[in-house]
């Protein structure tokens, strides 16, 4: 039996922001929450060795309550097991807060675990931290950004692309990979499954005390870094606008720019008269 | 010369061109840094045969190297290396340590950060030191529509990855004097648990893209694949080459040798087409040297849309049709 936890987050949906015209900021208010998109490609790379090797999933995931159904997805898509690590003491928690954070769960409800598989970033905060910094909390080799696994007894033979070398290498497990998006193309859930998840009692919820923390080692208190502010890149020129039909916006372009652009391309971009 | 306060290290991540460009970049930013807070530069250099990058990083803004240099060291080893660079670390106690926001080194600085149990802010694309003496790093966050300024207040080293491209480097100077450290390979150095098979270097694929005079970038706000595909007709009337944004690449409008914004993927185009891209700092990271810019998005408070020369509101597929039909017109050979 191969026991793997996968972790996963919770993300706003960062496309889907609306900016406001006004402000040109984003209301973040209205953003709803999703599985990671980079956690789903891991999740999915668990399912395809569970169905390989007779394996066992529990997914994991470390925020607020309503991550719970990310949770209820991964149940949904094939997860035998979920486990919420929740506690408003936990808020804030930069990565090497967070990591610190999922290995003490891990640690106390899944020790006897062969691979941690976690997405290579978030969506959000883009960090691709927390995995490589899990794997050092544990003491166990992790490689990141994996493109294809294999599995024989209890070795794991992984490709993948890093700057421009393409490496073939071997880990015993066990282990943690991060996996790379693009290969491992998330499956959808069933409405059947989706229904059962829903149903399911059977997700673990956990707090800082049951892991035996205090407020000092998790969440804002924690964590070594410290946000400042946070702020809308503004943009660097004062630019011309145009609007209208789009033929009569490409004629006025040429007119006004066509020794700009034609200069680069090496034609004569002026209108015959 | 009077002992430094403190030191700023980069770590020397030289495997290939990119990566090389980066750590330079790099020193150069270091050393304003260091003017800031009274603090040598300092660089790290671990592999076999390795005398080039260490003169190359003297020349380039390092005050000293230190340098472990041996057979065992020929592969990159992310396990190897992080036990090397914990312990110089504890030894020598910079303030700083940069490093470049490479594949190696974004798996690399978070597995140092947390054996040194520091703090560590990823792909920044900004570096400063504050009134505090802070350094103050600013990194993208919510898909780069929001900055975020961070600080390490207390544990130390402060680190940083950098994206490439962010910094300039300064023009080398092969008289510029620099200490060189030698430090021996320990006996002691755990077993490295990934066993490398094999490691292929890969053909360089974005040089056309990046070397190219023109280019037309394409976001989701083309709509569709189909109209996505319009842009390589606008790229071939214009004798260009076609970018493409994150989302683009991952719903397969575009192959990934066309992404734009990462790590590496830097283009410097004297005309730079952007159709239907909002503008996320990964992608704009990607395009500071472009030339001129002309922009066509729907909605105009896009960030993509400030920072072009000229920005277009209207539908981008609509405006690409246009221009082609345009473009073939008026270019009468």
């Amino acid at each position: 039996m191969l026991k793997m936890i996968v972790c996963m987050k919770q993300v706003p949906m960062v496309s889907d922001l609306p900016w406001d015209p006004i402000t040109g900021t984003l209301t973040r208010g209205a953003a709803e929450g999703m599985m990671n998109p980079a956690c789903k490609h891991a999740l999915e790379a668990a399912l395809l060795l569970k169905e390989k090797h007779d394996g066992h999933i529990t997914a994991i995931t470390m925020g607020p309550p309503s991550a719970e159904e990310i949770l209820r997805e991964a149940i949904a898509l094939g997860a035998d097991r979920c486990l919420m690590v929740s506690d408003p003491k936990m808020a804030g928690a930069d990565t090497l807060a967070t990591s610190f954070t999922l290995a003490r769960a891990i640690e106390i409800f899944c020790p006897d675990f062969d691979l941690i598989l976690c997405g290579c970033h978030t969506s959000d905060s883009e960090t691709a931290q927390v995995g490589p910094q899990l794997s050092e909390e544990l003491d166990i080799p992790s490689i990141a950004s994996v493109e294809s696994l294999e599995l024989r007894e209890k070795t794991l033979r992984i490709t993948r692309v890093s700057d421009h070398f393409l490496e073939t290498l071997e880990m015993d497990l066990p282990g943690l990979v991060t996996i790379a998006t693009g290969r491992f193309i998330p499956r959808y859930a069933s409405m059947a499954g989706l229904g059962d998840a829903f149903q399911d009692p059977g997700i673990l919820t956990v707090g800082a005390r049951d892991l035996g923390l205090d407020e000092h080692d998790v969440g804002l208190k924690g964590s070594a870094t410290r946000i400042l502010d946070i702020f809308t890149p503004v943009g660097r020129k004062e630019n011309i606008v145009l609007t209208g039909a789009p033929k009569k916006i490409v004629e006025e372009l040429f007119e006004r720019f066509d020794d700009a652009i034609g200069s680069v391309i090496r034609k004569d971009l002026k209108a015959e008269k | 010369m009077a002992e430094k306060k403190h030191s700023i290290w980069v770590f020397g991540d030289y495997r290939n061109y990119f990566q090389n460009r980066v750590t330079l970049q790099l020193l150069s930013r270091a050393n304003d840094l260091a003017k800031m807070i009274d603090a040598e530069v300092c660089a790290t250099v671990f592999g076999h045969e390795v005398d080039e990058w260490v003169g190359e990083y003297i020349a380039h803004g390092a005050s000293k190297v230190y340098v472990c240099d041996h057979p065992a060291l020929t592969f990159y080893s992310t396990d190897i290396y992080v036990v090397l660079m914990e312990r110089l670390v504890r030894q020598y106690g910079p303030e700083i340590i940069l490093v470049g926001a490479t594949s190696f080194g974004r798996e690399f600085a978070p597995r140092l950060a947390k054996r040194l149990k520091t703090g560590l802010t990823a792909d920044c694309v900004g570096l400063d030191i504050n009134d505090e003496g802070l350094l103050v790093q600013t990194a993208p966050a919510f898909g780069g529509s929001l900055l975020t300024r961070i600080v390490t207040p207390e544990k130390r080293p402060q680190m940083a990855t950098v994206r490439p491209g962010v910094f300039q480097e300064i023009p080398h100077n092969y008289q510029a004097a620099g200490e060189i450290v030698n430090v021996p390979l320990p006996d002691d150095l755990p077993e490295d648990r990934i066993r490398l098979v094999s490691s292929e270097r890969q053909a360089a694929r974005e040089q056309k893209l990046g070397d190219a005079s023109v280019v037309v970038c394409g976001g989701r706000g083309m709509g569709s694949r189909k109209k996505f595909r319009n842009l390589y007709d606008l790229a071939r009337v214009l004798g260009g080459e076609v970018g493409a944004t994150r989302p683009v690449v991952y719903a397969k409008w575009a192959d990934e040798d066309a992404l734009v914004g990462q790590a590496d993927k830097h283009i410097s185009p004297k005309v730079l087409f952007s159709f239907g891209i909002s503008g996320a700092i990964q992608h704009t990271a990607g395009i500071k040297n472009a030339g001129f810019i002309i922009a066509v998005n729907k909605n105009p408070n896009a960030a993509m849309m400030k920072m072009a020369d000229v920005a277009i509101v209207a539908d981008a597929g609509q405006v690409c049709t246009a221009l082609i039909r345009e473009l073939k017109k008026r270019i009468r050979s």
